[in-house]
């Protein structure tokens, strides 16, 4: 029974969004590695060349694009071939007390976070660009899902927006054999931990102690569970927001 | 910046601790109050007044309530 593998992504063209770090740039290496042909995209040059240049096999293909505009995201969709599967993953981290919240701060965090996943998804299913199967793997968080933090209502508010918007495609878009699914993830060390200057080394390292199995995440622990959800092995789940998070929240 | 409207300003994000407790020479992380949220919140404060965007660890490196004003000072 060698190369058996109800997981196979073989031949799958998969759009992954930020793909230039962190999760989105191992979930887009990891599927290279099983045969996909990838189509990445972030907004920063040099490191989504990085990641291209870590790609196995061929036959990928990078685009530049600020998904926070919509106009870019409409030049992007129109772009690309057909696809099996999109990674909408793209997103920026943000903290503040809810006394010093600025609308401006408000709309930049839920135009990345949130209408990108909501434009992303209509423009790639009013183009047509999806095969019949295709699924959509949208990366939410734990963070004001399961747990609520401090400082964290704003990215907190967008995450939970994103797991309520996938319901309603995953609804939507059955019948066109696409399906959606969220993940919801805890700490997971990238650049969106210390980027984060406000928490210092010890905070964290005191932070980790909630955490059973001993450790944040990495990028594979997430990048693992959104192959899964792109494979035909998920075939009967739709709708379904999946926890990952080291039992932080048990 | 003014050291006073600075004191006035810290003492604001303070909750229970009665504002004549907090001085130039007060040491704030020994004040029972002080927490990661009362952190934060004058990180933002900070933000918001002085346009300084301080770290956890300018925090932590502040003793009295006048080192972290020169800290932002430097910063500005
Ligand atoms: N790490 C965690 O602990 C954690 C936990 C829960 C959920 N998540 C979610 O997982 C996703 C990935 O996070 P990560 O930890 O991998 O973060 P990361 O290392 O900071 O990577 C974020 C990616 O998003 C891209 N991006 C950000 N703003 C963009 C924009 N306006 N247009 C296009 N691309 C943009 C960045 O690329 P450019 O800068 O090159 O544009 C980068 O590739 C995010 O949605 C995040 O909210 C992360």
């Amino acid at each position: 029974m060698i190369g058996y593998n109800p997981y196979s992504l073989e031949g799958k063209t998969i759009l992954v969004t930020g793909a230039s770090a962190g999760i989105g740039r191992c979930t887009a290496i990891e599927c290279s590695k099983m045969g996909v042909k990838v189509i990445i995209t972030a907004r920063n040059k040099e490191r989504l060349q990085e990641t291209f240049n870590a790609l196995e096999g061929e036959g990928h293909k990078q685009i530049i694009a600020d998904i926070s505009e919509s106009e870019q995201i409409e030049k992007l969709v129109e772009s690309i071939d057909k696809i099996d599967g999109f990674v909408c993953n793209a997103g920026i981290a943000y903290t503040e007390l809810v006394a010093f919240y600025k609308e401006e701060k408000i709309l930049e965090i839920f135009k990345t976070n949130t209408f990108s996943m909501m434009l992303l998804t209509k423009f790639l299913v009013k183009k047509k660009k999806f095969n019949k199967p295709s699924s959509i793997v949208y990366t939410a968080s734990i963070g004001n899902v399961f747990s609520a933090g401090v400082g964290n209502g704003i990215y907190g508010a967008s995450k939970c927006a994103v797991d309520g918007f996938m319901r309603t495609a995953a609804l939507e878009l059955a019948p066109k054999g696409i399906r959606c699914n969220s993940i919801n993830s805890g700490m997971v060390e990238t650049n969106i931990m210390t980027n984060n200057t406000r928490i210092t080394a010890e905070q964290f390292e005191e932070d980790k102690k909630k955490y059973p199995l001993g450790r944040y995440g990495k990028p594979e622990d997430i990048a693992w569970a959104i192959i899964y959800l792109l494979s035909d092995a998920s075939s009967w789940m739709t709708g379904t927001a999946l926890k990952i998070d080291g039992g932080h929240t048990i | 910046m003014e050291l006073n409207e600075f004191i006035k300003n810290v003492a604001d994000q303070f909750d229970e601790t009665d504002a004549s407790e907090i001085t130039a020479t007060t040491a704030f992380h020994n004040l029972d109050e002080y927490s990661s949220l009362i952190a934060l919140s004058i990180m933002s404060m900070v933000d918001d007044e002085y346009d300084v965007q301080l770290k956890g660890d300018d925090m932590r490196g502040a003793v009295t309530v006048e080192d972290l004003f020169n800290i932002v000072k430097s910063k500005i």
